[in-house]
């Protein structure tokens, strides 16, 4: 209790303390300053909110990219009603992400969290284990793909072979079907997934006060009580960064699928339907634009609340 | 470390009767562990496994056999008929720049937007963390047309424009990425003490001394780790430069296998290799800078 109350007090007299003002640098300070700060976010803002502030813009309009900006047709909301109405990869698309976002976050993204629970009781061997949940998550999802193929291929891959079942009168094409597809998929990007939400649950359990659980053990709490009364509400900023990281790799997913069949024939996704507006099929910059509104609100509906969480502290001047 | 064993004694303590019910969980545990750590290696494995054999023995013996021969042929070939070391250049021109930019201009912003108070702080971090954590494809179209319309010399760029250059994908890698590594470094250096700032200035030096001499020096440890971890992603992407370059043999190798396999690599022998020949840069920073990987990616969330 007193460390607690003596940090506080020291944060308190620290922070008004913590930044200058500017009344105190010269001319050229402040120069340098405005330079420091200001190139980094002229590059950022030019090249990542300009981009997405003109997908807003042009989402109402027609043009092929190729004439000059005078070609642009201005159409209103036609491009929203025609994606809902008559293109055919969107409705799709849209359940597969949300597939995609229910196995991760009622699978996946618990399962991570499972081990790194497990892992955290440092049994004989944890290191091992923890290693080789640990290997997909520095590879790339279109890595992952090209390896997981080697499982799934018809002919020559893992389980068909173990099954016999590589006759084309009997074969499974486990990445063909578009029943089963996105399923097989999804087991490939979990694979990444899993290790990767583990690593940082793992990094968060570590932080936690392990006075905490022996008073819970003292108490006769059982290990599992005292994970979801005393660890898992402690550790509830790390629960919401894995949360947010879950639902923006969902909506992220366009590697895997692409590099496995370019996202058709069941695994069509919204990222994709997005870049075949540009590369692929025809050139439609209206129309790819508002698709990637769709993928735009959509994310920000998670990043908001992120942001306001986070920064709502700082917003009050100490 | 004292801590963990003193929990372990606690437990310990308890009844006789639990410490049996106990030991059993734990060997339960444990071989679930075992179960789960193997599940996760065999696609690893069974790559390995696939590219030590010629196509010919497996032809002859299946791909689920002993026997037959085994050697290194097919990385051969992946090496030489795909001509994949052109492609690590190509990725090396792009993630080595890459990685230094984002690094020196997020510490720049973040050392300016932690240890001084100014109007739109707060907003600009808030940009910075947003805008990292955006699809891709939200920007993807308008990118692409401003990538074709921003002219370049011809020292920088054979194509004369962003698009379809080395310095074009540079440039979207370092305006991405820099939101996430502003978020942490600045995070970092709020909590350097404030004294260094004020010795900094009655000693007199420029606000360019205090970043370059005083803070960046002080901040080594997020730098490496933001480093290893921006390199794995970097090294990584592969929608970037799959968009935003056409010239198939100026692409990094992540996106370049794409056209590899199908191409040059014809049966699952090669595409094995070749995909393990793609990891391996990657696999050394699991090896080598697993530590630093782990903190990079923790640094993002520790702070919430």
């Amino acid at each position: 209790m007193s460390t607690e109350v003596e940090i506080a007090t020291t944060e308190e007299v620290r922070r008004p303390k913590a930044r200058k003002r500017f009344s105190l640098l010269t001319r050229r300070d402040v120069g340098m300053l405005v330079l420091l700060l200001g190139l980094p976010a002229f590059i950022h803002i030019v090249f990542v909110w300009v981009p997405a502030i003109l997908s807003v813009i042009l989402s109402f309009a027609r043009w092929d990219g190729i004439g000059g900006i005078e070609t642009i047709n201005w159409i209103g909301t036609q491009n929203y009603v025609d994606i809902a109405t008559i293109y055919p990869p969107f409705w799709p698309a849209v359940t597969h992400n949300l597939i995609w976002l229910g196995v991760f976050i009622l699978i996946a993204t618990p399962f991570g969290m499972f081990l790194a629970v497990q892992l955290d009781k440092e049994l004989k061997g944890s290191r091992f284990y923890q290693n080789a949940l640990y290997v997909p998550v520095v590879l790339s999802l279109a890595l992952v793909g090209f390896i997981w193929q080697l499982i799934y291929a018809p002919e020559q891959g893992l389980i068909n072979n173990i099954l016999g079942r590589t006759d084309p009168d009997n074969l499974i094409d486990w990445l063909g079907n578009p029943s089963i597809n996105l399923w097989m998929v999804l087991i490939a990007a979990s694979w990444r997934h899993v290790g990767y939400i583990m690593i940082l649950y793992l990094a968060g359990l570590k932080s936690v006060d392990p006075a905490l659980k022996e008073a819970a053990a003292i108490d006769g709490a059982t290990s599992r009580q005292t994970f979801f009364h005393v660890v898992f509400p402690v550790l509830k900023p790390i629960n919401i960064v894995i949360l947010v990281i879950t639902i923006i790799e969902s909506l992220r997913a366009f590697d895997i699928v692409y590099v496995i069949n370019k996202g058709r024939n069941g695994l069509e996704l919204l990222s994709v339907a997005v870049t075949n507006n540009i590369i692929g099929e025809a050139s439609r910059i209206g129309f790819g634009s508002a698709l990637a509104v769709v993928l735009l609100v959509i994310s920000l509906g998670v990043i908001i609340p992120y942001l306001y969480r986070t920064f709502r502290a700082e917003e009050k001047p100490a | 470390m004292t801590a963990v064993g003193e929990t372990r004694d606690v437990a310990a303590n308890k009844a006789g009767t639990g410490q049996v019910r106990s030991k059993w969980r734990t060997r339960g545990l444990q071989l679930f562990l075992l179960v789960t750590a193997l599940v996760w290696l065999t696609p690893l494995i069974w790559a390995f496994y696939t590219s030590l054999r010629p196509y010919a023995s497996t032809a002859v013996e299946g791909y689920v056999s002993i026997g037959g021969e085994y050697n290194f042929d097919n990385y051969l070939s992946a090496w030489e008929d795909g001509e994949m070391w052109k492609f690590f250049v190509n990725t090396l021109i792009i993630t080595v720049p890459a990685v230094i930019l984002t690094l020196w201009l997020a510490s720049m912003a973040a050392f300016a937007l932690s240890r001084f108070s100014f109007r739109f702080n707060l907003i600009l971090l808030m940009l910075f963390t947003a805008g990292n954590l955006l699809p891709q494809q939200v920007i993807i179209t308008p990118l692409y047309r401003m990538f074709l319309s921003i002219p370049l010399p011809d020292w920088l760029a054979g194509s004369g424009v962003m698009f379809d250059s080395a310095f074009g994908i540079v440039t979207i890698h370092v305006a991405f990425q820099m939101g996430f590594c502003t978020f942490v470094l600045s995070n970092y250096m709020k909590a350097l003490p404030p004294d260094l700032n004020e010795a900094a200035f009655v000693d007199g030096a420029s606000v360019w001394r205090q970043y370059w001499s005083v803070i960046l020096p002080l901040s080594r440890p997020p730098l490496a780790a933001l480093a290893t971890l921006q390199f794995t992603w970097i090294y990584n992407d592969f929608f970037w430069a799959l968009v935003l370059m056409t010239t198939g043999a100026k692409r990094p190798i992540t996106s370049a296998l794409q056209n590899l396999s199908g191409t040059f690599f014809t049966d699952n022998n090669l595409i094995a290799a070749g995909s393990l020949l793609a990891a391996v840069p990657t696999l050394i920073v699991f090896i080598i800078l697993q530590r630093q990987f782990v903190a990079g990616l923790t640094l993002g969330s520790t702070k919430g």
